[in-house]
């Protein structure tokens, strides 16, 4: 039986050497082949989108590929990796004259943040990465998404619509966009759920904020407080209770 | 061998206390199995799971309390569900787990509803009486309704809310579309209750249509209709260039001509300045209704009435200036207002519009006279592609059912659905490929190419999903019925000037119209007589920042009053009477109390202006002149409550009492002095 093993031995490994290039050869030939190598991939736009759980997002993700003197470079080989069931089509490709690359992202079909890395490499091969993140927001937050579409965006959001002139230069105190969240991350539950019931003054903040706990029920507001949560900029992290023993 | 099983054999049996002993531990063996197998089974080990989880929270002693082991199930016999799954998600009714965490230890966002009442399944599909994870969630041969995926979920609501809530965005938009894209006109969808789905959207009747176009612009708008509008809802029936001839053929061929009365003539408009046809479009507000792509390319104005940016290219000028004199004698039906324009403005905006051409349009466009049999094959591709569903022409009937029953299609059994190559094997995505690429499916399909985006396809998609069995068997009680439109009708000399304004088209009165506008079924109630003649008049507007505002009609004296003393006679609220709070009746002290609680307690400057020179909020109206327009009353009661007066109304209500309403309402009384044009700045 050893002797057997000892004949075959070099003819099997020669075989595992094969199958082995075999795949290598594969891996390389998968994907359309770089004709130029940057150093750098930035963002050009899409980042931070919000969409509904398992939506394709509004805007498509554009990234630029760069050289070391900061230059776009044309051709070179952009690869998407997204984290949890997030899909980036095409996964990856080349950028284009202007150093560009567009791609759509459709998100997973769980609430919370999806994280998509693009990644080039350089003549040497070394990998250069840019991560993106993507906010899929469940029903509870989609529902606080619309009502703020409806009541709170013509002051908190700065930006005017052909639809909707923005309010927000009209105000003595400048309302805080929702993404903001160095400023409601401080807040607890409790307090911004004050606010949008009681108005501003209930939380010494002006009287320019109504009360909308006439208006909105327990329900909506409770959605609007999980819209500011989800897609709060640095992300909002459960506090208090949940990690008290560790 | 055989000697060491014998010598075993008499280790365990050889005399009876041994041979008791061993089968008792045997039997005991035995019925240990029965909980080892209940300790690994799958929700079991979620249930340990849990306790886990929780173990580092603060309050883990009191969710420890609540927690109880084993499978959980309601049972709701007039529901017809079973649901166990609670077990595995032992979290759904804590509230401070709500919406954090991994599954299934999340709690249950806050709804309407009691869990309890209506369980899991009644909303999420999915198989109640399974407890294992694949079999609950997922279809098999033996249950084919899935849990629907997050981004459907509203189509739960949708099994017995027919009506238009909030909670319910995607739901909400679905049905719209299926609407407005006149889908529901091929398709049947019966609603559980009675009725079936009706369609929103106006499709032109073509019995006339070689007086309104050309047949060479029916060509092209039917090779492509979003080359002609973007916003055009008309599907492309990615018809061949003969078959295109051929229906074009038959559609002039079936067009009669039309008796219409001819408009004042044109004097004065040719020597005007290139400008003022765009001014006055301005000015009449077209916008509010009508789209155009501004030069950067983005459609501006409302989706009522068909886009206009290449309208130059499509109408004859005849049939425009005709239209623009009085719309209603071409189509009775159109929402379009017949506005009193006189002859110079007509050829005004008949000049502007018509220069809104594209010659790239028509560039490649020639067409050789019909003969007889293009036209009887136009005619036979016409109702082969069910054409008449949604326009009217002569010599063509409307079909009856042209496309599948949609009732139960939340329901569909996918053993009886084709799948196309490539379409995942689950009834969503099965929806999604259909409405969105339908010829993968083979070249017999039917079904147009209609030009929809990805979050409208899965509105649409959870809008179907509704429409289930379970929703057809539901009792009763559980359904909240749609709006239904009343078939109020205004009477006399002011109900004939509001169907020739067609005022429906925008504002509801007593339950039927758009909501485009305020619902005026108590305007007169708020409003006073003098502000409300002149505002018809000439409607300087409200709310400077709207882009959609009321046009002006070009009403005279006569017009303006009748409707003004019908708006404030038959329109008025039951809940209170107008006369007994007057301006002259508020004291001097009143009045200073409302200022201050109007700049600082309620801060209402922050979305009204008072005082043009200081005030800049502009998300509401205007209130310089309150005192002219608004009854004392009124004010007093919209602020106490103003959706109950104005519903849908953003003002939020902020529980104001009596003395403040009054006090405000004094201030407001007192402001008279301002007039539009300082409020426009």
């Amino acid at each position: 039986m050893r002797g057997v093993w000892r004949k075959a031995g070099p003819a099997a490994a020669l075989a595992m050497l094969v199958m082995a290039s075999g795949c290598k050869k594969q891996e390389s030939a998968k994907g359309p082949a770089p004709k130029g190598y940057g150093a750098a991939v930035t963002e050009v736009s899409g980042g931070k989108q919000a969409g509904f759980v398992g939506s394709v997002l509004d805007q498509p993700l554009v990234v630029q590929v760069n050289d070391a003197q900061g230059n776009p470079v044309a051709g070179a080989l952009v690869t998407f990796a997204a984290g949890g069931k997030a899909e980036v089509t095409p996964a990856e490709g080349l950028t284009g004259d202007d150093g560009q690359l567009t791609v759509a992202c459709q998100l997973g079909g769980e609430a919370g943040r999806y994280r998509i890395t693009a990644t080039t490499r350089d003549k040497q091969g070394k990998a250069a990465a840019l991560e993106l993140d993507e906010i899929a927001l469940g029903y509870q937050e989609n529902l606080g998404r619309q009502l703020n579409e409806k009541y709170c965006s013509r002051c908190h959001n700065q930006e005017s619509t052909a639809e909707r002139v923005s309010n927000y230069d009209n105000l003595a105190t400048k309302p805080h966009s929702f993404s903001d969240g160095a400023f409601y991350n401080a807040m607890s539950d409790a307090d911004i759920t004050a606010m949008i019931q009681y108005g501003g003054a209930a939380r010494h903040q002006p009287a320019e904020m109504p009360s909308y706990g006439g208006t909105l029920n327990k329900a909506e507001v409770e959605a609007l407080v999980a819209y500011v949560r989800a897609i709060a900029d640095p992300p909002h992290r459960q506090k208090g209770m949940v990690y008290a023993r560790q | 061998m055989r000697k060491k099983i014998g010598e075993g054999y008499r280790a365990l049996f050889g005399d009876s206390p041994r041979a008791f002993g061993t089968l008792g531990v045997l039997l005991l063996a035995c019925l240990a199995v029965v909980p080892a197998k209940d300790h690994f089974r799958e929700w079991s080990g979620y249930q340990s799971g849990y306790l886990k989880y929780i173990a580092n929270r603060g309050d883990a002693a009191t969710l420890k309390r609540r927690f109880e082991g084993g499978i959980h199930q309601d049972w709701l016999p007039e529901l017809g569900v079973v649901d166990r799954c609670g077990t595995c998600h032992v979290a759904l009714k804590e509230a401070v787990l709500a919406g954090t965490g991994p599954q299934p230890f999340r709690g249950h966002p806050v709804i309407p509803h009691n869990l309890e009442r209506y369980g899991c399944v009644l909303c999420h599909g999915g198989q109640g009486v399974a407890t294992t994870v694949e079999e609950a969630h997922r279809s098999s041969k033996a249950w084919e309704q899935p849990i629907l995926p997050a981004r459907y979920v509203e189509a739960g609501c949708g099994q017995c809310h027919q009506n238009t809530m909030t909670g319910t965005p995607e739901l909400n938009q679905g049905r719209t579309l299926l609407a407005e894209y006149g889908c529901v006109r091929c398709h049947t969808v019966n609603v559980p209750g009675g009725g079936r789905m009706a369609a929103s959207d106006h499709p032109p009747s073509l019995e006339h249509i070689a007086g309104k176009t050309t047949r060479e612009w029916m060509y092209a708008w039917l090779k492509n209709p979003q080359a002609y509008a973007v916003s055009a809802t008309m599907p492309n029936f990615q018809l061949s260039d003969d078959d295109a001839r051929d229906i074009t053929a038959f559609l002039v061929a079936q067009s009669t001509a039309l008796e219409v009365a001819q408009g004042p003539a044109e004097t004065g408009a040719a020597a005007a300045e290139s400008g003022e046809g765009s001014s006055l479009y301005g000015e009449s507000f077209c916008a509010s209704c009508h789209a155009m792509q501004n030069a950067a390319g983005l459609l501006v104005g409302g989706n009522v009435g068909p886009e206009l940016t290449r309208v130059g290219t499509k109408v004859k000028p005849e049939w425009l200036k005709a239209w623009l004199w009085n719309p209603g004698q071409w189509s009775p039906t159109t929402v379009m207002p017949h506005y009193r324009f006189d002859g110079k403005q007509i050829g005004l905006l008949a000049r502007y519009l018509g220069s809104q051409t594209d010659s790239d349009f028509l560039a490649k466009v020639s067409l050789p006279p019909a003969t007889a049999e293009q036209v009887a094959h136009g005619k036979k591709l016409v109702n082969e592609r069910g054409c008449g569903s949604c326009h009217e022409m002569n010599g063509v009937k409307k079909p009856d059912n042209f496309a599948p029953d949609l009732s139960n299609v939340g329901s569909r059994s996918l053993e009886k659905i084709v799948f196309a190559p490539g379409v995942q094997e689950d009834l969503p995505s099965y929806l999604a490929a259909k409405i969105q690429h339908p010829h993968r499916f083979g070249p017999a399909t039917k079904m147009p190419q209609f030009s929809l985006t990805a979050p409208q396809v899965d509105a649409l998609v959870t809008a179907l999903l509704a429409e289930t069995d379970r929703a057809a068997g539901l009792p009763a009680a559980l359904r909240v019925p749609g709006k239904v439109e009343s078939d109020y009708q205004p009477a006399g000399p002011a109900g004939k000037l509001i169907a020739d304004l067609r005022c429906f088209s925008c504002h509801a009165f007593n339950g039927r119209g758009g909501d485009m506008a305020p619902d005026l079924s108590i305007e007169g109630s708020a409003v006073q007589r003098g502000w409300l003649v002149s505002f018809l008049k000439n409607p300087n507007t409200l709310r400077p920042a709207l882009i959609r505002r009321m046009p002006r009609f070009n009403l005279t004296d006569g017009e303006a009053q009748t409707l003004a003393d019908y708006i404030l006679t038959v329109y008025q609220t039951p809940a209170f009477e107008a006369g007994p709070l007057s301006a002259a009746g508020f004291t001097a002290d009143q009045r200073e109390h409302g200022r201050q609680l109007f700049y600082s307690k309620y801060a209402c400057q922050a979305c009204h202006i008072v005082d043009p020179k200081n005030d800049k909020g502009y998300v509401g109206p205007t209130l310089t002149q309150a005192g002219t327009r608004l009854n004392a009353a009124w004010i007093v009661h919209y602020l106490k409550d103003p959706q109950k007066m104005r519903p849908g109304n953003l003002e939020p209500n902020q529980h104001i009492s009596d003395e403040d309403a009054r006090d405000l309402a004094a201030f407001l009384m007192a402001q008279t002095k301002g007039g539009a044009q300082e409020a426009r700045k």
